[in-house]
């Protein structure tokens, strides 16, 4: 993806440059070439309409190739390609807070394995956060009260610039970290190095345990809620007619706000869980959800698939 | 010059009466552009040293000049002062405010009482929002992002956010007057298409101040409302919504830029057509880009938003827009200087400006462009490019544009030349400083140096150095005028009626103007830019 940035702001400092070479050669020549001194008798002239169109036509061009080049890329980055790996973001005053789906943590630290395709799927727990590496030319606003997405593709082993680039108070310029792109050998000792307590997804479920969603939530059709097994990326019916997609922001909501978006078939009985589930738990229930939709209701936070092909970041 | 002696003893505007009673309490459009030119000045200093203290911090990467409270709230109130209390009003309140009735040929604008009105919220206004400065500071940024601003910061957000919301009202009171004036009180003759394009762009500028101001007063005052009674409105923790805040915020904020920008351009056009003593070129099409400027510019607000959150389909309709309103602009500057062409161009010190301008605001343009492409725009926002990019136009365009225009007309506005040896070393000073201060925050945006921090990587210092060196040469320039548009008040040599031996009514009539402005309502007959008809004779004075 960088090389594609890269490629179309060259593009743009090319085209900018032609443009304000020939604006300032021309006002230059004419300066000197129609000063006082030497022109003394203007020549009036009313304008053009050939030459109002051509200078309208020939920039509103050249900008649709450029709208064109640029709306592809950022088409690009908004989905991340199915099979990416999948870590979970918390920012807040002033660090961030990262938890990969083998249940491992990081602070201000991201470990990505070289050549795989990371989606970062984050939240805020308070101001807007932005997550920026410029190396990989992405960059996301971190909202409270919702999930925001984005992805890389990292070709290179290294150590690269985190930001925060949505201003945030006291130590903005403080809230920085590392991603670390490391070598899959290298990536696999990490990840198995310092104990854990299981992966995300078995966090999330014994919190399914814990909050009592399980009595309602049952994996048969007997429950008063719905049976939440293979519903993730799936789309649902609500009782008002409408149908959305069951995405992580959904899950969110319906945990926080059970009564924005009731199932059809169902009634408006869960309570609110807002103020009792941290954002990291909250995460954890996201990732244990989406679990359920995998082949054999297992999280995979280790599976070696190979990725699938795409476009390669830098 | 053999008129001069006659015109400094007239009675004018400025010696009609005396005391300070007769200059706070006038309605004469001509003392009330002088009392805004007096309080923006003070405003610009004020901020000027915010931002000198911002650069002398970043000459080091490491925050040790002040603490990272005191930096925050130092570019908050750069921020602040500079875009609500000097770059939108410059040019509108303090030449448009004298000059527009001078150039339609009236007495003075349609309401002068409110146009007092305006001046007085402006003042309180400025006042409120500098004693919230003083008694401890604002570190939200000037933009207010929320749920930062009602909820997590610790300064005086409601009192910043109060004088913002009155002024505001001044500016709507001036733009309204505006407006009224330009369609009710243009002299026998002068018809749209024989007005000035500075009257054009500020009736442009004007119609974004009565549209878009209300809704940034009323948002400032909900994030007030939500800081004061957490009623929720932005912060999702009380059931808002923290993007709403950017919509609003940005459909006044973009627009706001050509509030700015636009009476700029037409300040240029006037200079441009002066000094080459032509024509403009393609007039109708400049107005009509003014125009069209305004309104499209209501349509572009979410540019600001493209990694906020937005849905993507969101993104490229605005994107789309983005592109659209860059033509416009771009129309313009090709007919400055198509205006250019076989003109008879003299050099003094407002066409060297107005040759900064274009410059300047070429590269500001070319660089929004850039900004309007999304998948660039993932990248540099939030850093030094949009740092550089929106300096590129607010400064190397609209202060630009001012100091061209103040240098203009100040024979005009008080019968007095500056020394032009000096104006032309500041304005070449200006240029110098300007571009070594901000082009290299392109380069630091392109390496990924993000905007608003205290503190930053060191491979960054090289480029924050040269653009502290370049600062300072920018801080001399803007010195230069202060001191000797002073001196020029008591030793300046007499202007005469028309020093440029330019076209337009406000030439007609004695500088500085007498207080009703002509002695009988003129009459016109001619088109804009009619040098073919004036004669064509050396500027002798202020050499």
């Amino acid at each position: 993806m960088a090389w594609q940035v890269d490629g179309l702001y060259f593009l743009l400092t090319a085209v900018s440059a032609f443009f304000t070479l020939l604006i300032f050669v021309l006002i230059l020549v004419f300066a000197i070439k129609y000063r006082r001194s030497v022109h003394p008798h203007p020549v009036q002239i009313e304008g053009s309409l050939p030459l109002e169109l051509t200078w309208t036509l020939i920039p509103l061009g050249i900008c649709m190739i450029f709208f064109a080049w640029g709306s592809l890329i950022y088409f690009q980055e908004a989905r991340a390609p199915k099979g990416a790996m999948e870590v979970y973001a918390v920012a807040k005053q002033w660090m961030w807070k990262f938890e990969y789906e083998g249940g491992q943590r990081d602070i201000n630290q991201l470990h990505v394995p070289v050549d795989r395709d990371v989606k970062m799927i984050m939240s805020s727990q308070d101001a807007i956060h932005s997550f920026y590496v410029p190396a990989f030319r992405i960059k996301a606003d971190v909202l409270p009260g919702r999930y925001t997405q984005t992805w890389f593709h990292p070709t290179k082993v290294g150590t690269y610039h985190l930001f925060c680039a949505e201003y945030c108070g006291t130590e903005h310029s403080g809230m920085i970290g590392d991603v670390i792109v490391m070598e899959p050998a290298a990536y696999q000792a990490w990840m198995s190095g310092g104990g854990n307590s299981g992966t995300l997804a078995q966090n999330g479920a014994q919190l399914f345990q814990q909050l009592g969603c399980a009595t309602c939530h049952r994996f048969d059709t007997q429950g008063r809620g719905p049976n939440l097994a293979g519903i993730f990326s799936k789309p649902v019916s609500l009782d008002d007619g409408r149908t959305v997609v069951a995405d992580e922001n959904y899950i969110r909501e319906s945990i926080l706000n059970p009564g924005a978006k009731i199932v059809s078939g169902f009634k408006p009985i869960m309570p609110t869980f807002q103020g009792q589930v941290s954002e990291e738990n909250l995460m954890a229930l996201v990732a244990y959800i989406k679990s359920l939709s995998q082949p054999g209701q297992k999280a995979s936070a280790s599976s070696q698939t190979p990725a699938p092909e795409a476009p390669g970041v830098q | 010059m053999a008129t001069a002696v006659q015109t400094v003893e007239r009675e004018n505007y400025l010696n009609a009466n005396y005391g300070i009673k007769s200059w706070l309490l006038t309605t004469d459009h001509k003392r009330i552009a002088i009392l805004y030119l007096i309080s923006i000045t003070a405003m610009f200093w004020i901020g000027g040293f915010f931002a000198m203290l911002i650069r002398l911090e970043l000459l080091t990467p490491a925050g040790d000049l002040v603490s990272s409270d005191t930096y925050n709230k130092l570019f908050t109130m750069h921020g602040i002062v500079m875009v609500f209390f000097f770059l939108i009003p410059s040019v509108p309140a303090v030449l448009g405010n004298f000059l527009i009735p001078l150039m339609v040929g009236a007495k003075d604008l349609a309401f002068p009482r409110v146009n007092l009105l305006s001046w007085y919220l402006y003042m309180i206004g400025g006042a409120t929002a500098l004693v919230a400065m003083i008694s401890g500071g604002v570190d939200t940024g000037w933009t207010f992002y929320t749920p930062f601003s009602t909820t997590y910061s610790n300064t005086h957000v409601i009192g910043a956010a109060i004088g913002i919301f009155i002024a505001g009202f001044s500016s709507i009171l001036t733009g309204l007057n505006f407006i009224i004036t330009i369609h009710r009180m243009r002299a026998p003759g002068l018809t749209w298409r024989r007005l000035p394009l500075f009257c054009w762009s500020n009736y442009a500028a004007a119609i974004i101040m009565i549209l878009g101001t209300p809704v940034v007063a009323v948002t400032l005052l909900l994030v007030a409302l939500e800081r004061a009674f957490h009623i929720g409105v932005f912060n999702p923790q009380l059931g808002g919504d923290p993007l709403l805040f950017q919509h609003l915020f940005w459909f006044y904020s973009h627009p706001a830029v050509y509030i700015m920008i636009l009476p700029g351009m037409g300040v240029i056009s006037e200079i441009i057509a002066c000094f080459s003593r032509k024509r403009v070129f393609g007039y109708e099409f400049v107005a009509l880009a003014s125009i069209a400027i305004a309104v499209l510019g209501f349509l572009v607000w979410a540019h600001h938003m493209f990694v906020a959150g937005i849905s993507v389909y969101a993104a490229l309709v605005f994107s789309l827009l983005s592109y659209l309103v860059a033509i416009p602009s771009a129309v313009k500057i090709f007919n400055w200087t198509a205006t250019l062409y076989k003109g008879s161009i003299q050099y003094n010190t407002p066409m060297l400006y107005a040759f900064g301008f274009m410059g300047l605001f070429t590269i500001g343009g070319l660089t929004g462009v850039f900004l309007a492409s999304l998948g660039v725009d993932v990248h540099v926002t939030d850093t030094y490019f949009v740092v550089a990019h929106f300096h590129y136009v607010m400064v190397g365009g609209m202060v630009m544009a001012y100091m061209a225009g103040l240098h203009f007309w100040w024979p005009k506005m008080t019968g007095r030349m500056y020394p032009e040896a000096w104006a032309k070393l500041s304005a070449l000073l200006v240029f110098v400083g300007f571009n070594t201060t901000f082009f290299p925050q392109f380069l630091l945006g392109y390496m990924g140096s993000p905007r608003r921090y205290h503190a930053y990587p060191p491979e960054f210092q090289v480029l924050n150095v040269l653009s502290t060196a370049g600062a300072s040469i920018l801080a001399v320039g803007y010195v230069l005028p202060m001191i000797y548009f002073l001196w020029s008040l008591r030793y300046g040599e007499p202007a005469g009626p028309n020093p440029w031996n330019a076209v337009g009514l406000e030439w007609m009539t004695p500088s500085p103007p007498p207080t009703f402005n002509f002695d009988e309502t003129p009459v016109v007959t001619w088109e804009a830019y009619d040098y073919e008809h004036q004669p064509q004779e050396e500027v002798t004075v202020g050499h």
